[in-house]
């Protein structure tokens, strides 16, 4: 255990390692910070003095080694737009998105678990029938999409006129469909309730909550479809199996085969898929952030890249990359505890 | 939350109607704005931009400032007075006082202007002013290198700040007044100014808080918003969004899409007026032998349809433009309007010799001007028209203006906005033969020149008589829409959307910066 813990670690280090080369290799093709911290009207010699006061002037080599040596002593430089140490703009944002992904994820797993195995024991139900086909619907559209419809529905409110307005059933389905949108559109609203450090929380108050709901749905709407689909496949797979059939001639009621045999092995690789989509999943929020203009890592980072602020791009870079290694050891962690039978280390127990 | 601001607007309406004529200030109103910046900072002199010029008006009172109709509205300066040539008196507002306390007077004037001149951003425009000193309390002299009929537009851009406040060391012995770009400075994080609105929160990049000042001097305004919460929103959509949806009361930039939208939804209004952003192409005649000829210039202009861009691509967001200057500059000739030709350019073409035409590279950017893009793709195809053939490319902002510094395309696509609301500038920065020492010319990417030009708006430059000055620059205006110095397309509008009740029409104007102190809210 702990020298698998250790191994990760090292995983870890070189992952930041590499990924400092590739963002520091890029970062001439990100543009010029300089041009966005001055007004159009300066003259060049006054902008020649500030590149050369942040150090852009000299070669590649230096300016890593210089980087590399602070980043070691747990300095990453200062961010050129919010005039504080990268890390510290970084820590300031994560809360939000972990936020957004937990939410996410807990919908994701609420509804995908029960749907998943339902249209896997019933695969001829109308309901299943149903359920695919709006996940195939569901993964081919853009999250972006998604969350500007969502916005237009529940938050701006939407007057259908489609039908008759003087029949009673058009009268009835225009009213049944049309909404009234109050939802809030942006950012977490002003009712956050403090915890810790830098982390003020969405999740204890009811317009806090409310704030969350969208975006958290579009979200989840990205990784619903496919969870649907694989845990449905997988089930499918483990009912035809032996030990089910089995259990089943054995006379053990349905529901405990379902939910216990079967829905045990059915887990195994999506807990592998999930841990790795975890990981997508902030990726993924730079997307969903900046539609609902939601204050965490992903509208940061896309803010960083318009202005060129090139610390906090490769400090958030070399992040995510220590995010991914840590949601995989999680995940092999889990995997451990699930089936006994995988050793971490590689070696016979 | 909802329930108690409906009850005290219900309580407060109800006392309006039975007093009759109760002052509007009594009310208290939170206005929630949707920008699409924050101020990158809250030192005033650090970076010259938008959303700090925006920032100043609420925390902060320029001497003058601009009314509607490009006129100089007294604010902390109530008289000035030309002296002579070189030398100007402003009497100074009394009874100020900043948010710290202190007492503004002419000591924070001369403190404020000599910061100005330290500043990188605006140290080359404040250069006309060689000194100004402090006749008495409420007296300063400002004195010219040489006759400058600018300055009060300067003026504009001296927000006095507490002398008082900014002096001295902070706890790590820093000088509270320094200047440092991306620097963790005490100014930048510190504020006080003599404005309506106190900072009182701020999360770079999430949101700014501000309170009304409760001393602050302009009793008569009749502004009656007592809270600001400032969230800065990048993208168009949601920026729409969350107007439409009730998130916030108060946007900038609606993009052309959305115009009929906005005005056409329930409880929002949209108030548009002409921007001064001028937007046109270079023609690089140092690459483009062709573009030495001022005939293929003019059919470069010609072939371009003004009118057609700012009508179907713009949906008239934009007014086409002749010349530099919008209407209400010193040089706006009313005479040098759009003139497409499509024939007259062929037959220029031809008349040049390149009636075959020949093929050019263009820049654009893609996330700076309305549809910049877009734009650069109708105007590459109706040079098309004339033979030219078009290879456009291009780009974020953040690696436009790299690309646009080497000056290594054959026509590049610009839009500028005169920092000092005037002319000259235009000419100055986008036209003038380029002289490195002297910085003239510095965004004239065709490396155009006419001297003829440059010498008649440097002569304009320091005429004192405004009268002689403003014939002098419409003049240098149509000699460069003779020669097509530059190819004029635009100016882009400016669009503000408003939750109802919100009257923002009379605090918004073309510089871009609502005067939110007087915002009334009557809901």
């Amino acid at each position: 255990m702990i020298a698998f813990l250790i191994k990760r670690l090292m995983h870890a280090i070189l992952v930041m390692f590499v990924i400092s080369v590739l963002a520091f290799a890029i970062q001439d093709n990100l543009g010029d910070p300089v041009q966005q911290m001055v007004g159009q009207s300066v003259p060049e010699s006054e902008r020649a003095a500030l590149r050369d006061r942040l150090g852009l002037n000299d070669p590649f080599l230096v300016q890593y080694a210089r980087f590399a040596k602070n980043a070691v002593q747990g300095d990453f430089g200062y961010s050129y737009f919010y005039r504080e140490p990268a890390l510290e703009v970084i820590a300031r944002h994560l809360p939000a998105t972990l936020e957004l992904v937990f939410a996410a994820t807990l919908i994701i797993v609420l509804l995908s678990v029960p749907i998943g195995v339902y249209s896997a024991i019933k695969p001829r139900s109308p309901f299943s029938r149903f359920f695919m086909g709006a996940s195939i619907i569901g993964i081919s559209i853009p999250v972006f999409l998604t969350a500007i419809v969502l916005i237009q529905i529940f938050s701006i409110g939407m007057t259908v006129t489609l039908f008759p307005e003087g029949t009673a059933w058009g009268a009835w389905l225009n009213s049944a469909l049309s909404t009234q949108g109050n939802m809030p559109s942006f950012g977490r609203g002003y009712d956050l309730v403090h915890v810790m450090g830098h982390w003020d929380t969405n999740l204890a108050t009811w317009d806090g909550l409310k704030h969350l709901v969208l975006p958290a749905v579009s979200l989840a709407s990205i990784m619903l479809p496919l969870f649907i689909r694989l845990i449905r496949a997988e089930m499918m797979e483990v009912l035809q199996s032996e030990y089910v059939k089995y259990a089943r001639a054995k006379g053990i009621s349905m529901r405990r085969v379902y939910f216990v045999h079967a829905l045990k092995n059915t887990m195994l690789p999506v807990i592998t898929v999930g841990g790795v989509q975890i990981g997508t999943m902030v990726a993924y929020t730079i997307l969903t952030e900046t539609v609902f203009q939601w204050p965490g890592m992903g509208l940061m980072f896309l803010d960083a890249i318009n202005r060129a602020d090139i610390p906090l791009i490769v400090t958030y870079l070399m992040i995510v990359g220590v995010i991914f290694v840590v949601t995989n050891t999680i995940v092999d962690l889990i995997y451990g505890f699930v089936n006994p039978t995988v050793k971490l280390t590689g070696k016979p127990a | 939350m909802t329930l108690k601001k409906t009850l005290l607007a219900s309580v407060i309406g109800a006392t309006v109607a039975g007093t009759a004529m109760l002052p509007l200030a009594a009310s208290a109103e939170t206005l929630r704005i949707g920008y699409s910046a924050d101020p990158e900072t809250l030192d005033l002199h650090e970076q010259l931009s938008g959303g700090v010029l925006r920032f100043s008006h609420l925390a902060f009172d320029p001497l003058v400032r601009w009314t509607k109709d490009f006129q100089f509205e007294p604010r902390l300066a109530t008289e000035w007075e030309q002296v002579d040539d070189t030398h100007m008196r402003m009497t100074l507002r009394e009874g100020v006082t900043f948010h710290s306390g202190n007492e503004f007077t002419a000591d924070d004037v001369v403190w404020t202007i000599e910061r100005l001149k330290e500043s990188p951003d605006y140290r080359a425009i404040f250069e006309p002013i060689a000194s100004v000193e402090a006749v008495d309390d409420y007296t300063v002299e400002i004195t010219t290198t040489e006759p400058y009929p600018l300055l009060l537009n300067l003026a504009t851009y001296i927000f006095p700040m507490d002398s008082e406040f900014y002096t001295g060391e902070t706890d790590d012995g820093n000088d509270k007044a320094e200047i440092v770009k991306a620097g963790n400075t005490f100014a930048s994080r510190n504020v006080s100014g003599t404005g309506p609105f106190i900072v009182t929160d701020r999360r770079q990049g999430v949101r700014v808080d501000f309170e009304r000042f409760e001393d602050y001097w302009d009793t008569d305004s009749e502004g009656n918003v007592s809270r600001i919460v400032l969230t800065p929103i990048a993208e168009n959509a949601s920026r729409v969004a969350a107007l439409l949806s009730g998130g916030v009361d108060f946007i900038d930039a609606v993009p052309p899409n959305d115009l009929d939208r906005v005005r056409d939804a329930q409880g929002s209004n949209l108030v548009e007026i002409p921007g001064t952003r001028i937007i046109g192409f270079q023609l690089n005649e140092e690459r483009v032998e062709a573009f030495q000829d001022p005939r293929v210039r003019q059919a470069v202009d010609l072939a371009i349809n003004q009118e057609g861009i700012a009508d179907r691509l713009m949906r008239g967001f934009a007014t086409p433009a002749g010349q530099f200057s919008p209407e209400g500059y010193s040089g706006y000739n009313p005479d040098l309007v759009p003139r497409y030709d499509l024939e007259r350019a062929q037959e220029l073409m031809a008349e040049a010799g390149y009636e075959d035409g020949f093929s050019v590279e263009m820049i654009a950017p893609n996330n700076r001007y309305v549809n910049d893009a877009q734009i650069a793709q109708a105007v590459a195809n109706m040079l098309s028209r004339i033979n030219i053939n078009v290879n456009l490319r291009t780009m974020p902002l953040a690696q436009y203006w790299p690309e646009y510094d080497t000056r290594a395309s054959d026509i590049a696509m610009i839009g500028w906005h005169s920092d000092t609301e005037d002319s000259a500038n235009f000419f100055q920065y986008l036209s003038f033969c380029i002289n490195e020492e002297t910085g003239a010319g510095q965004y004239n990417y065709g490396n155009y020149c006419n001297e003829e030009i440059d010498a008649l708006v440097t002569e304009a430059d320091s005429e004192t008589d405004l009268e002689k000055r403003n014939e002098m620059l419409r003049e240098a205006e149509a000699m460069l829409y003779e020669d097509v110095g530059f190819v004029m397309l635009h100016w882009q509008n400016l669009a503000y959307a408003a939750a109802d009740g919100v009257d923002i029409e009379p605090v918004v104007n073309a510089t871009d910066f609502p005067y939110l102190g007087d915002l009334v809210i009557n809901r």
